[in-house]
């Protein structure tokens, strides 16, 4: 065997390699996926999705839980999407390099990192206890938001990094202002990306239970929340809440509830994709 | 026309903003107002995840009841809503312990004074998998024996235990120590509550433990009455014998019958609710409340649980009024 043909071997090794990994994740998640369907798809019909919870697991339904998600994915979107994008756009156009900024820098790459709870513990004695929200829809969009913060920042700015230097050259060139060539060719031109990283750092949002239950977000709601500040419950929580029964037929009535939730979950990573394709089209520079 | 687009976003995201602040200024609460005789109100309850599925059952029927009065109920665990219970924060609390003298002090700092009502039974429950045929009992010295902190690392084997038991190794599965049902039997077995080994495999879900003890031989577990009574086919229960016959001689396994009528002990316990009494003085609460003692016997039946003797829920409910008038005036 000749040195090339060794190096091929490896080569050939190496993809086989390569392409186990890959399928080590989709196997689990294919096993989970029928795992779950199998278990609940049979339960999911209309009463199920408009009936309040119940003590019969048969009866019991999940309305005031997708309510309560959908709430919370809307209030989350409203105080995340300005204030992450702003911040993105400061970081990457306006900041030097000073010793402020490389705090604010580090500091934001270790937000990202900081375990979910920790925001609950956070949002419960700011937002809860200090701002007297309660245990309400605001103040758990609120804790969800500064959650998904650090990825919002992270993503802006990576969408804004992509956008060439010859761009930004051109509209000063053309006579415009800093802000001018943010506003009108920077931010539309990137705006694909922030939107893909705003909808996934949504949907990791739309699957936390733990810092929710530490803001006292409830288990049993009987009515639909109808302010920001109402109290409420989402799907995670109800998930939770009958996983841990011991009645079989509550496992079955959680099975369901997770699909509805993956539901929610791939809507929005599609609406991500459809999104960064739209714009991907669109721009030719 | 890109620019266009961005802006409508913006725009629409503004709108809704405001929206949301308008809306967060008109949602104020209404409690305990009471309109064409109905009673309305709001009830606030959390705590703990053992007691939940009772309170739920309670609120469900309620709303048939009283469609006005909203009653939300939270598992943040027993000690979890004790902490909000002892600030005033929520009108009760589901508890599968009584209440901690720290906890109590909290509360009269808070100026809170309250009513512990038992609403049911749980009965602990030992058990190992259905083909171990060699345990048909067990005394509560040897549960001792095997779950005290001294038994970390020694004893490992049941023939320890019982000389006649096979020389095989032990493998033990409980609730991890932050629930109420670690508490309890740490408590009544061991002799000082959350005194125990720490080498067995633990789990706050016990639907995890009957998976557990139902796929191994040699295991050895303990949990809720319900989720033995809802996987009877895959475990074989341990009748257990406290020496004393006075409550039921020999070794006693847990059932409806046993657990009322206390004598499977020491491993009944008792579950709560605790009312404050700013609560009380909330005719809503104090509505729900007689509501809930009614039903309790019958709605802890259906989710799994045991009801008290009937005189004691009677018994509650007469301390209740009185703590109620108390609280009223």
């Amino acid at each position: 065997m000749t040195n090339s043909d060794i190096n091929r071997l490896k080569d050939k090794a190496f993809q086989f390699f390569g392409i186990f990994c890959t399928f080590i994740g989709l196997v689990v998640l294919a096993i989970f996926l029928f795992d779950i369907i199998l278990e609940g798809a049979a339960r999911i019909d209309w009463d199920f999705l408009t009936s309040l919870p119940s003590r019969r697991a048969s009866r019991a339904g999940i309305l005031t839980a997708w309510v309560g998600t959908l709430w919370i994915l809307v209030l989350t979107t409203i105080i995340a999407f300005p204030l992450g994008v702003a911040a993105g756009v400061y970081l990457e156009e306006y900041s030097t390099k000073n010793r402020l900024n490389n705090f604010l820098e580090i500091n934001i790459a270790n937000l990202a990192g900081v375990p979910s709870i920790i925001y609950g513990l956070l949002g419960l004695e700011i937002f809860v206890r200090q701002m007297r929200l309660g245990g309400s829809l605001l103040a758990g969009a609120l804790t969800l938001s500064l959650l998904i913060l650090p990825i919002i920042i992270v993503t802006t700015r990576e969408a804004i990094k992509a956008v060439p230097r010859s761009i930004r050259d051109g509209s000063f060139a053309l006579g415009a202002s800093k802000w001018q060539t943010v506003w009108n060719q920077v931010l539309p031109a990137s705006f694909g990306g922030i939107l893909t990283g705003i909808i996934l750092a949504l949907s990791r949002a739309v699957g936390e239970a733990a810092p929710l239950i530490v803001i006292g977000a409830l288990a049993y709601v009987p009515f639909t929340p109808s302010t920001p500040l109402d109290e409420f419950t989402v799907l995670p929580i109800q998930i939770f809440n009958w996983t841990s029964r011991p009645q079989e037929a509550f496992l079955t009535n959680a099975a369901a509830a997770i699909i509805i939730l993956l539901i929610i979950t791939f809507m929005l990573n599609g609406l991500a994709v459809y999104l960064r394709n739209k714009q991907q089209k669109k721009i030719k520079w | 026309m890109l620019n266009f687009k961005l802006t409508s976003v913006k725009l629409n995201a503004a709108v809704l903003l405001g929206a949301t602040v308008l809306f967060s200024a008109c949602g104020g609460g209404n409690n305990g107002e009471e309109a064409n005789g109905e009673v309305t109100g709001s009830i606030q309850i959390d705590g703990s995840s053992t007691v939940y599925p009772i309170t739920e059952a309670v609120a469900e029927e309620y709303r048939a009841e009283a469609p006005d009065v909203k009653v939300t109920v939270g598992v943040s665990g027993t000690g979890g809503g004790f902490k909000k219970f002892t600030r005033g924060d929520i009108d009760i609390v589901d508890a599968s312990r009584q209440i901690k003298p720290s906890e109590d002090s909290l509360a009269k700092a808070n100026n809170i004074s309250y009513i512990e009502l038992p609403v049911a039974y749980d009965g602990l429950t030992v058990v190992v998998h259905p083909e171990n045929n060699w345990v048909k009992d067990i005394t509560t010295d040897e549960l001792k024996k095997i779950w005290e902190p001294a038994a970390q690392g020694t004893i490992k084997k049941w023939n320890q235990i019982r000389p006649e038991w096979p020389d095989q190794e032990m493998h033990l599965y409980g609730p991890g120590v932050e629930s109420g049902t670690y508490d309890y039997f740490t408590e009544a077995v061991v002799g000082e509550s959350g005194a125990s080994r720490g080498d067995y495999t633990a789990s706050e879900d016990d639907n995890v433990l009957v998976q557990g003890v139902s796929t191994d031989v040699n295991a050895l577990g303990f949990f809720g009455f319900a989720y033995y009574e809802e996987n009877q086919g895959k475990l074989k229960v341990v009748p257990v014998n406290d020496m004393d016959d006075s409550n039921g001689a020999g070794a006693i396994a847990p059932s409806l019958e046993t657990v009322k009528d206390g004598s499977y002990a020491p491993l009944s316990r008792p579950l709560f609710i605790y009312v404050s009494s700013k609560a009380a003085a909330n005719e809503a609460a104090v509505d729900f409340v007689n509501f809930y003692l009614d039903n309790a016997g019958e709605l802890s039946q259906e989710v799994g649980y045991i009801p008290l003797p009937d005189e004691m829920y009677k018994e509650q409910k007469q301390k209740f009024e009185q703590f109620a008038t108390g609280a009223q005036k």
